[in-house]
């Protein structure tokens, strides 16, 4: 394969991590939701060059499936989910935006550091790919330490289902049947997250997490 | 031959399912020890088999699908095979008629015959992954039958103090794989023998066998937890933990450090000989001080392994001293004290449930004069006592003796560390027999002779005919293996010969069933020709009695000081028969103090001694350790009871902080 294709495979996974990075200092719910839609966009753009690449045509389905769950049907829902709850003006970053951007650009420099000569043996492709991967997976971990708000939790956890299936996709030979099993467990996830947070909402009267720690059994 | 003994492994495995039957438990018991007795006689024969054939290795697809099970009988497994199998069949034949006593039969049923397969599995496993399998599961089902009684007191202690325990010594053994399997990460026990790993891992790895081997034998100081749990469970088990369970990790010790680590560093045999000396010698004492019967046995089974290792410290002495016939000759010794240890103290715990299923105690201080209401029970112990207390013609002495030859063959070894130890050793070794002859007096005059302490000793009866059938085998079994002792160092020799590269001469060979262990100029030992002394010796001297004075006995009340019909708390207690032991070793050693309070005059009240000692290995060894994590579990308990968001800042810090240690390091 000719450096074209590695190219384009390249801005691509580099497009989901400046996309998480712009997941970090979104602070409202709605343009979190529509950059994690952006997020799943690239995502299935990504995977689809793969299956072009690699000449797989099941990724081509994982690349579907990307496309219709992750950038359509959830953000959809979430959106529906944050207009029930009454919660779309808000957000809450716990630390500045500042710092934890800055936290981000050395969580994305810290995976290059470790990945790339880890990887010096593999494909160059899947290389860019799993170093990249691993800083969207560490961005999503951050969002959801920083963020308060359940929903922003949720979005955060997306993200890193999203690079972990960059990762999985950048290396040849996963099967479908893996694809698309992770997609319905996150599927599942999502609603059962999705009945939590109405469940939450119902009880407490909040969906901001640190109301439920006042109600944490058993605190000495 | 090796399949087969699988095959009968399995069975016995298997077998523990009938005992689930709660609907019929006499039909349960017959057919789990029914079954446990024939199949373990059939692999006790395999093992004899096992001694002089070539090892054969069979691989099982089980467990891990591309590595599979290895599986080996060679001779050193076939012995213990041997041992180990002779225990089972005795327990078993002993439980038929002892487990209609048990309240809970399915408790004890279904574990039994996994506890026995399990140990078979540990002496036949050749890789590590099925070794710590078996030995966990060997620790596992003997808890399940520590813990059968769980609603007496302490028995439940007992048994978290066992698993801790138990967890402690599979801990190390893994460890210890894991050194010896070394980079390449291969666990099969062929591989380990090839690689040989030499300098710090070696030493580390046999430090760590001797620890997680310790632990599950009783040496000291990782011993504290077995005087409490082998007594705790139904007396054929505590036989079978303490007769042969001790003896499944002697084999993981010798199978570690002679077979798989090669020659380890002469300072490590150092290290094994004090332990065992130290282990003999206070385990003895502590039997001495107590009162009830099977803790004392239990204590006596700390003493014995004791004297096991300090015969595998003199082999690997000898062994990296260059000399291979001390080392086969103490290696003999010590293996030769493991068969014996497992025959006679088998008959001992046997002995004292027998004692406990006619009396209903356990307490010395309730019994006394059994040996009129349990006439062949009281004579078998009479036999067992005196193979422990190493007296002639019994088994125990000849093992005993052979040690001492191993000591007396190299008393000047260049090794500084030698020459203090090897002396040392041989005083402790003198010293602890001694002690346990007293021990044994102890047990047996206070148990069996003078008058009843209670009401149920003084209206004990006979137990069944299986328990006496089974004691008065292994009593035989005794008094055959110190008469022919000879048969039992030959049936040694390919066993030393597969380990060491050299055996002892050919003892069968010599006239009048001699043994003569290095050279005639040396010493030997004919156990034959002493029990026709003893046997004649005593006829002669009973005829002598009866054709002379028999006829002038007449039967009348005895002197009795003025006091007609003294109270039998008049006579020796246990505590009053060990008082000038406890005074002399155990008041510095063990802390042990008496208090007498009289009443001032005029007062009624009755005078009272009170006699405290304290084991110093529990004070200051198990105590802080148990405190300091404690502690540590008390301050980390505040993670209990974080936010969300706080755990998952963990998991992110902890991921990171990985993360940055192998972009800087990797």
């Amino acid at each position: 394969m000719g450096g074209f294709g590695f190219d384009v495979a390249h801005m691509l996974a580099g497009l989901l991590v400046l996309a998480s990075l712009t997941m970090l200092y979104q602070d409202r719910l709605v343009a979190l939701i529509n950059v994690l839609a952006a997020h799943a966009l690239i995502l299935s753009a990504s995977v689809a060059w793969q299956a072009h690449l690699q000449g797989a045509p099941d990724l081509y389905v994982t690349a579907a499936i990307a496309f219709g769950f992750k950038a359509v049907f959830i953000p959809w829902a979430l959106r529906r989910i944050v207009r029930e709850l009454g919660v779309h003006r808000e957000i809450e970053t716990v630390v500045g935006i500042g710092p934890t951007m800055l936290a981000g650009i050395g969580l994305v420099a810290l995976s290059l550091e470790v990945m790339l000569p880890v990887t010096a043996a593999a494909d160059p492709v899947a290389r860019q790919d799993i170093a990249l991967a691993l800083s969207v997976v560490l961005i999503g971990l951050l969002i959801m330490v920083t963020r308060r708000n359940a929903v922003s939790q949720v979005v955060g956890f997306l993200s890193i289902d999203n690079g972990i299936s960059l990762a999985a996709t950048g290396a040849r030979g996963m099967p479908l049947v893996v694809e698309i099993s992770v997609a319905f467990s996150v599927l599942v996830a999502f609603i059962v997250i999705g009945i939590f947070l109405f469940r939450i909402r119902e009880r407490f009267d909040t969906v901001d997490l640190g109301a439920l720690d006042e109600f944490s059994g058993e605190r000495q | 031959m090796l399949p087969l003994v699988l095959a009968g492994t399995a069975v016995l495995l298997a077998s523990g399912l009938a005992g689930l039957r709660r609907a019929a438990p006499d039909a349960a018991r017959r057919i789990v020890y029914g079954s446990s007795l024939g199949l373990c006689a059939a692999l006790a024969l395999a093992g004899l088999a096992a001694l002089g054939a070539p090892p054969t290795v069979l691989r099982l697809p089980l467990f891990v699908p591309w590595v599979g099970a290895w599986f080996r009988l060679d001779p050193l497994a076939g012995f213990f095979l041997f041992v180990v199998n002779l225990g089972g069949a005795g327990a078993s034949l002993y439980g038929l008629g002892y487990g209609r006593h048990e309240p809970t039969p399915e408790r004890v049923l279904a574990f039994y015959p996994a506890f026995l397969a399990a140990m078979n599995l540990v002496l036949l496993a050749a890789d590590a992954f099925g070794f710590l399998f078996a030995w966990e599961l060997m620790s596992v089902t003997s808890w399940a039958l520590v813990v059968a009684h769980h609603h007496e007191p302490g028995n439940r202690r007992a048994g978290f103090l066992y698993l801790l325990m138990a967890t402690l010594s599979g801990l190390a053994l893994l460890l210890a794989f894991g050194l010896l399997a070394g980079p390449a990460g291969d666990y099969g026990f062929a591989a380990m023998r090839a690689a040989r790993p030499a300098g710090g891992a070696a030493a580390l790895a046999l430090l760590l066998a001797l620890a997680g081997t310790g632990a599950k034998a009783g040496l000291m100081p990782l011993h504290a937890w077995l005087p409490e749990a082998h007594p705790a469970a139904p007396s054929h088990v505590s036989a079978l933990m303490s007769g042969v369970m001790t003896k499944v990790a002697v084999y993981a010790f010798i199978r570690i450090v002679f077979d798989l680590l090669g020659g380890p560093p002469w300072w490590a045999a150092v290290v094994v000989l004090a332990l065992g000396g130290a282990t003999a010698v206070l385990g003895v004492l502590q039997a001495l001080l107590q009162r009830d019967l099977k803790r004392l046995l239990a204590y006596s089974t700390v003493e014995n392994i004791g004297i096991v290792f300090i015969g595998l410290g003199l082999a690997m002495a000898f062994r990296a001293d260059g000399d291979p016939i001390g080392a086969a000759l103490a290696l003999t010794a010590a293996l030769f004290h493991v068969f014996n240890h497992a025959v006679f103290k088998s008959l001992l715990f046997y002995g004292a449930g027998a004692v406990q299923a006619a009396t209903g105690s356990r307490d010395m201080d309730a019994l006394g004069g059994l040996i009129h209401r349990m006439r062949l029970t009281s004579f078998a112990v009479l036999v067992g006592c005196g193979a422990i207390s190493a007296l002639p013609p019994l088994n125990g002495f000849v093992s005993e003796w052979l040690t001492f030859q191993a000591i007396l063959l190299h008393p000047d070894l260049p090794q500084w560390g030698f020459k203090v130890m090897l002396p040392a050793d041989g005083a402790l070794l003198a010293l602890a027999a001694a002690l346990a002859a007293a021990c044994f007096v102890k047990a047996y005059g206070i148990t069996f002779l003078g008058r009843p302490r209670s009401q149920a000793a003084a209206t004990a009866m006979e137990v069944d005919g299986f328990s006496r059938a089974t004691m008065a085998g292994f009593a035989a079994l005794c008094l055959l293996g110190g008469i022919f002792p000879g048969v039992m160092i030959d049936a040694l020799a390919p066993v030393a010969h597969a380990l060491l590269g050299t055996r002892l001469p050919a003892q069968l060979a010599l006239p009048w069933v001699t043994v003569v262990p290095v050279a005639a100029a040396r010493s030997s030992y004919n156990g034959l020709l002493i029990f026709l002394f003893i046997a004649t010796a005593t006829s002669l001297t009973v005829l002598a009695i009866h054709r002379f004075a028999s006829h002038a006995v007449r039967r009348s009340p005895a002197w009795d000081c003025g006091f007609p019909d003294p109270s039998p708390a008049t006579q020796y207690t246990a505590d009053s028969f060990a008082q000038p032991i406890r005074r002399v070793f155990a008041a510095s050693l063990f802390r042990a103090r008496e208090v007498v309070t009289m009443p001032p005059p005029g007062d009624t009240g009755p005078a009272t001694i009170e006699k405290t000692f304290c084991d110093p290995f529990w004070d200051w060894g198990y105590a802080p350790v148990a405190g300091w994590i404690d502690r540590a579990a008390t301050t980390l308990n505040v993670l209990q009871f974080l936010t969300i968001r706080r755990y998952l800042s963990f998991v992110f810090l902890a991921l990171v902080t990985l993360l940055l240690a192998v972009a800087l390091w990797g």
